[in-house]
């Protein structure tokens, strides 16, 4: 009886490891090795001199003549007061958007209508306007010679060029925000559940508190981070409404370019740099909720 | 009068409450805080009467503040496409030590205030900065000229393009390119003529939304730029500067014309991502 061929075949493939893949290093759905390290480098570099460089200079910058001129500028009285109002003005426009966020991704996700994509963009618009015209329409508004600008300073209420107008050019452009983190995903999460809330005798804020806040929860806290972010860090907007009075309607960066136009540069730096913890917080939160709660973070295809 | 203004959204059926609350309350804050204010820009810019209108903005040194932030928008932003799309394709197609960082840092232009980025920059490609100085030598001046403006500029846009890429090249059906293969093609054919097509919805968006950004960008340009006028002054260092001189009717013309022009981009980007959601099934 004559042997298989096939299973001499199959006898003389040698026992043990297969042979060293060749292949890892080329196969056809991927780039010669050294293409591959090529792009990497090229990326590495381009990502080093464009990101990694600039936040070194800062804090370089900032402690050019050490520890004590750095210090020194921060616990300054004005640099104090901006940091102070900076906070304060964080404190009521990134509230005053999640409320927002909430109330109109409610509106949008949960029901169907028309003209829903049009609202969306609506919202999404601030994105599209430079800051500098968000503190414009302010002053057109609210300015002495605006629209009524000049009734509410004859009574008494001074809005740009003080506080207010700095938390309404704030809230101008952090307005997205939140809204547009909720509502692809609360339009992906249905209403299925809200239904059974509903249909089990949960009146409908109780519905919202218990069912669908905790399902957005995450993608809520993202969010606020980034709205918070460009809170604290927004110039352009906030300079046109400021008014730029030391001490009382100045913001951190904005405080930064003063000491910079004044040729203070280690002071300028030294507030930059807390500006850019500012940053790096945000973005080491951003990426543990990424890493984290990926999921539930945001509808599929979102990054 | 409400019922005519709000007319557009009447819901389909539903059994969840509290449309009528959260929409009235969605459509009275947006048109509160951002409506009413933007379309004052328009109502002061139609009180100048036509011909005023066009003085202010046919205006020489408006035209070059024009000219200089689109001009310095568009070249950044098709720098953003090209290292965009090569980060992009880095992150997701190749594996390698500190994957993870360089991914976060993407998002750095996002979280960091404008107005650091733009000192930042200016440090670095001051005559006496780490890079200035070797660079000035050689002839090549960055800071205070509109080379410097397209680099903040770049800066700024790179999340754009690299965020929209990402997800559209991390979901990219690998057997298509497996067909391409094993049909005989090479791998640059491969990219070139399979993957690439694919990928120009995303940069066509990403390279929109960079150059939308770039076009109205003011606290990471101003520092470096020099703002010389005719030379390297950006339109919206033009409305502040008209604003300053109280001269309220030249900031307004200024702002309408870049307003138009960032409407009409959104509408281009609203239509490209729809394009997007068509072919691929979501947007960027």
């Amino acid at each position: 009886m004559t042997p298989d061929p096939l299973a001499i075949e199959i006898a003389r493939i040698p026992a043990g490891n297969p042979p060293p893949p060749r292949a890892r290093f080329r196969t056809p759905l991927s780039e010669v090795l050294w293409v591959r390290f090529g792009l990497i480098a090229i990326a590495v570099a381009f990502l080093a001199l464009m990101l990694a460089l600039p936040l070194a200079a800062v804090f370089a910058e900032a402690f050019r003549r050490g520890v004590e001129p750095f210090l020194a500028a921060l616990v300054e009285p004005d640099a104090l007061s901006a940091v102070r109002l900076t906070l304060f003005v964080a404190a009521i426009s990134v509230p005053a958007n999640l409320l927002f966020g909430l109330v109109a991704s409610w509106a949008i996700a949960k029901f169907q209508f028309r003209g829903k994509s049009f609202l969306i963009t609506l919202i999404d618009l601030p994105f599209s306007v430079s800051p500098v015209i968000s503190g414009l329409v302010y002053i057109l508004l609210f300015g002495s010679y605006g629209f009524i600008g000049p009734w509410l300073i004859a009574n008494g209420y001074q809005i740009v060029f003080a506080v207010p107008g700095i938390v309404l050019a704030t809230i101008f452009v952090t307005f997205p925000f939140v809204a547009r983190q909720l509502i692809p995903l609360m339009e992906q999460q249905g209403t299925a559940e809200e239904e059974a809330a509903l249909s089990l005798g949960a009146g409908g804020l109780r519905t919202f508190w218990s069912v669908t806040l905790p399902n957005v929860k995450w993608a809520l806290l993202y969010g606020v981070l980034l709205c918070n972010a460009r809170a604290m860090g927004e110039f352009g907007a906030v300079s046109v409404v400021s008014g730029h009075i030391r001490g009382k309607t100045n913001t951190m960066p904005l405080h930064v370019e003063i000491l910079y136009n004044e040729y203070n540069f280690v002071a300028a730096f030294a507030v930059a740099t807390l500006l850019a913890l500012l940053a790096l917080v945000t973005l080491v939160l951003k990426s543990a909720l990424e890493w984290r709660y990926g999921g539930e973070l945001a509808a599929s295809g979102r990054h | 009068m409400t019922h005519a203004i709000f007319a557009l959204p009447r819901p389909a059926p539903s059994v969840l409450p509290g449309f009528g609350l959260t929409m009235g309350l969605t459509l009275t804050w947006l048109s509160l805080i951002i409506l009413i204010p933007l379309a004052g820009v328009f109502i002061t810019s139609a009180g100048l009467g036509w011909t005023e209108f066009w003085r202010l903005a046919s205006d020489a040194r408006t035209v070059a503040a024009l000219k200089l932030s689109f001009g310095t928008a568009l070249i950044a932003a098709g720098l953003n496409v090209a290292f965009g799309l090569l980060v992009a394709w880095v992150l997701v197609r190749y594996s390698f030590p500190g994957k993870r960082l360089l991914d976060a840092a993407i998002d750095l232009p996002f979280a960091l205030p404008t107005a650091v980025a733009g000192l930042a920059f200016t440090a670095l490609y001051a005559p006496n900065g780490w890079l200035g100085s070797f660079l000035v030598p050689l002839g090549l001046k960055v800071a205070f000229t509109p080379l410097g403006i397209v680099v903040a500029l770049v800066f700024i846009g790179l999340p754009f393009v690299v965020r929209t890429v990402q997800p559209v090249l991390a979901d990219f059906d690998k057997e298509l390119e497996e067909a391409s293969a094993t049909l005989g093609a090479t791998r640059f054919q491969t990219i070139r003529r399979i993957v690439l097509p694919t990928l120009m919805p995303p940069l066509l968006t990403g390279f929109a939304l960079a150059f939308a950004r770039g076009v109205g960008e003011y606290g990471s340009v101003i520092f470096i730029a020099g703002n010389i006028p005719y030379v390297s002054e950006i339109a919206p260092l033009l409305i502040v500067i008209r604003l300053e001189e109280f001269n309220y009717a030249g900031a307004t013309a200024v702002a309408a014309v870049m307003l138009v022009i960032s409407f009409a981009l959104l509408f281009v980007i609203n239509l490209l991502q729809a394009w997007n959601r068509r072919r691929i099934g979501f947007a960027g």
